[in-house]
């Protein structure tokens, strides 16, 4: 893509030191500003429900239920759910590369609502401080899928004020998502038509689309267990003949879409880093940008598949299991062209590429173990152990916070001006890539033996693999700290970043690092495809000239 | 989230766009899919309520035979007629005139607060009769599931109250609406505020046209 501004702004004002107060941070439009702000927001629930997980890993160490007795053992895993899914997953991508960037790769002045972005900034922070009261006052054992009657009637704890935090911060994403909607519709730059815009936008799309179509549904759903364990008013209470079934189906009506808000960015965010460092067009660019329409769309109706043991109908069951099957189709369509992309491309190992390339491992374990779940005879065996728990964090963690990952680094410089230091950068794919394996890898074992999950306590010979998972969880941790502390180290001592440090296409790197607050000088127009590569060309240009 | 578009009129193109067409359709499409979302989020209540109706079939029939149908068909009036002042008052905010659209946000105001009387007057009557599903609730008929009558109350207060709570916040977005354009009228240059309450009133309406055949008719 090419734009019609180009100039160099080195050392002038840009969005970053316009103003450094802490009141222009509070009151900022900026789509940029907004992104960082939920940047630092997320990184706190990311931290609390990360420590949580290293508690949960530290139990299992050893088979008595020694360390957490049952009931905190329960609060602990319920939190580690709704702070890493509610508070870090949701809003990961979306809100902080998305915001930052669609703008960028629009050619636009901003997103289409501004004050709208702000505001869900707030509603977002005003859901996490519910959040965090429901913690400290004395917090939640349903799990995070807050199953009734367990939530309604007879758990312990501040349910009403999690599920108000859910509720509230649901609203937070539904706004994102209406943004999204119109600014991709309405605030494309001139030339840059439907077929132009980059992967990560038409991912975005997809998101927007479910959160804007699934979250009410569960805002409502969550509603209805405040109101009934608030005020009394049972609409899901067995002693009236209410039926929890109804819940449950609900709530997955979002929660699995949610899985797809949780992961179509990160795939936005992998077809951007695999198509610059393998400088090549997306192989098959027209079915990347529809699978993740596909995904969006059969995403609504697969939602069974998380109740063939609840008493749903066998028949119902049948269905779900095979628009299951059909929605990998999609998931595998993006695999195989990524790979495809890779075929003759000049590929650079960088730290953003590397983490790419374990996304594409650990996502593709992550959807084919899906699809053992998805056989109905299959799930009977191996519902609600420790199968599952690797399974979805095989696309959670190394699906979505690896592609978070790759896009911080990638993006990085643009964001900050500064680049992180690429040694410890791949050293940390390497380190979480190992760490993350060898925590859930034996999750896998353990659930095909038949290890229920939510336990504290489990039979000796278990006891190996469980070593094995917590060792792999602490050397994750470590790796998480690593990056995160030289991220932030690079913002003081990192190298300064060119406008353009990966050769890269796409609107965004035709501005400064870091851009100014109005994006672009002038209008830009664009006039070719995008991921218009030429591996050859920039060999010889030495245009690409890190590493 | 409509108060949000409405804060941006005073100045007739925001810095994030290009031309008045830009902002409108943006405004506009933005509206739309706001909607669509309030749309999931009563299905979600109107799921429920089919799956109940279709379990409690003959406790649902029976308690619905409480409700005071009158009360509900003079709300249905009440809100028809307020979405056609509130479509006079969209089409006088276009023609530029502004104190009939004034006049007519206000009428439509004074409708919804006449829906909002009626409520009143239906809540009070049923939870004097022991009829409000998290009290005392009594429902003794031969033959009828108490607790099928319990959820189909429970669902009633749930889903005309949170149809209640957007009739009230109307009532605010419009009275906003009104104060701004009497007081701040230079300002005030274009009808887009005005044609997106519009829209949000309809849809308010709408979703009561569902609401009223379900629960006080059908049997
Ligand atoms: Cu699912």
């Amino acid at each position: 893509m090419s734009a019609a501004t180009t100039s160099q702004h080195k050392g002038s004002v840009n969005y970053l030191n316009c103003d450094y107060s802490l009141k222009s941070w509070l009151t900022t439009l900026d789509h940029k500003r907004i992104g960082l702000l939920y940047l630092i927001a997320i990184l706190i629930f990311f931290l609390i429900g990360g420590s949580m997980a290293l508690m949960i890993r530290y139990e299992l160490l050893t088979p008595e239920g020694d360390f957490l007795m049952s009931d905190t053992y329960n609060k602990t895993f319920t939190m580690h759910g709704v702070a890493l899914i509610f508070f870090f997953l949701i809003p990961s991508i979306p809100a902080v590369l998305g915001n930052f960037l669609l703008p960028l790769m629009l050619g636009a002045k901003d997103v289409a609502f501004p004050r709208l972005n702000l505001l869900s900034w707030y509603v977002f922070m005003a859901g996490a401080t519910l959040g965090t009261i429901a913690l400290v006052a004395g917090g939640v054992d349903t799990g995070w899928t807050f199953y009734t009657p367990l939530s309604s009637t007879f758990a312990h704890g501040a349910v009403v004020l999690a599920v108000s935090a859910a509720f509230v911060a649901g609203f937070s994403s539904i706004m994102t998502g209406v943004n999204f909607i119109v600014t991709i519709h309405m605030m494309r730059a001139p030339g840059l038509t439907w077929s132009r815009l980059p992967l990560f936008v038409w991912a975005h799309y997809a998101t927007s689309l479910i959160q804007v179509l699934g979250t009410p549904v569960i805002a409502i759903t969550l509603f209805l267990v405040g109101v009934e364990r608030a005020i009394g008013i049972g609409i899901f209470d067995p002693k009236l003949g209410g039926d929890p079934v109804l819940f449950q189906h609900l709530f997955w009506f979002y929660s699995h879409p949610a899985v797809y808000i949780m992961i179509l960015p990160g795939m936005g965010v992998i077809s951007e880093v695999i198509a610059c460092f393998a400088r090549r067009r997306i192989f098959g660019y027209d079915f990347v940008a529809y699978s993740s329409l596909a995904i969006a769309v059969l995403g609504f109706f697969v939602w069974g598949h998380h109740m063939f043991v609840s008493g749903q109908s066998m028949y119902a069951g049948m269905v779900f299991s095979v628009i299951t099957f059909l929605v990998a189709i999609p998931s595998a369509v993006k695999i195989f062209n990524w790979t495809a992309t890779l075929y003759k491309g000049s590929i650079h190992l960088t730290a953003p590429m590397l983490f790419a390339l374990s996304f594409m491992g650990l996502f593709t374990i992550g959807g084919l173990t899906g699809l053992f779940l998805a056989s109905m005879a299959v799930d009977i065996h191996l519902h609600d152990t420790y199968f599952v728990v690797a399974h979805f964090h095989y696309v959670m963690v190394g699906g979505q916070i690896i592609a978070f990952l790759a896009g911080l680094h990638f993006w990085w410089p643009k964001m900050t001006g500064r680049m992180y230091p690429e040694g410890l950068g791949k050293l940390s794919a390497l380190v979480t890539f190992i760490g993350f394996n060898l925590t859930f890898m034996p999750q896998f074992i353990l659930g095909y033996m038949g290890m229920p999950r939510r336990y504290h306590s489990y039979p000796e010979e278990w006891q190996v693999l469980h070593v094995l998972s917590s060792a792999g969880a602490s050397v994750l941790a470590a790796g998480f700290l690593l990056t995160i502390g030289y991220l932030i180290w690079s913002l003081w001592y990192g190298e300064k970043a060119s406008a353009n440090p990966w050769g890269a296409k796409g609107l965004e790197w035709q501005v400064p690092s870091p851009p100014p607050t109005e994006n672009f000088e002038g209008k830009p127009i664009v006039k070719e495809e995008a991921y218009h590569y030429s591996p050859e060309l920039h060999e010889e240009e030495k245009e690409y000239e890190h590493v | 989230m409509s108060e949000a578009h409405v804060s941006d009129t005073h100045l007739p193109v925001a810095h994030q766009f290009e031309d008045e067409e830009q902002q409108f359709q943006s405004y506009s499409l933005g509206m739309w899919v706001f909607l669509a979302q309030e749309l999931l989020f009563f299905g979600g209540l109107f799921t429920a309520f089919i799956v109940y109706r279709h379990m409690y079939f003959d406790a649902f029939v029976a308690a619905h035979h409480k409700l005071d149908w009158k009360l509900g068909g003079l709300n249905t009036l009440i809100l028809l007629t307020s979405s056609l002042t509130m479509a006079l008052g969209v089409r006088t905010a276009i023609l530029n005139n502004y104190k009939a659209t004034i006049g007519w946000l206000l009428a439509t105001c004074a409708l919804a607060f006449g829906f909002m009387g009626v409520k009143y007057v239906e809540y009070s009557s049923k939870i004097a009769h022991n009829l409000w599903p998290a009290g005392d609730f009594v429902f003794k008929q031969e033959g009828i599931d108490a607790g099928g009558a319990q959820i189909f109350y429970g669902l009633y207060f749930t889903m005309t109250g949170l149809h209640g709570l957007h009739v009230l916040v109307g009532i605010l977005i419009m009275g906003w609406l009104v104060f701004r354009i009497y007081f701040k009228r230079k300002e005030v240059v274009d009808y887009i505020p005005i044609e997106l309450t519009g829209l949000y009133w309809h849809f308010v309406d709408l979703v009561w046209i569902f609401l009223f055949p379900l629960l006080y008719l059908i049997g």
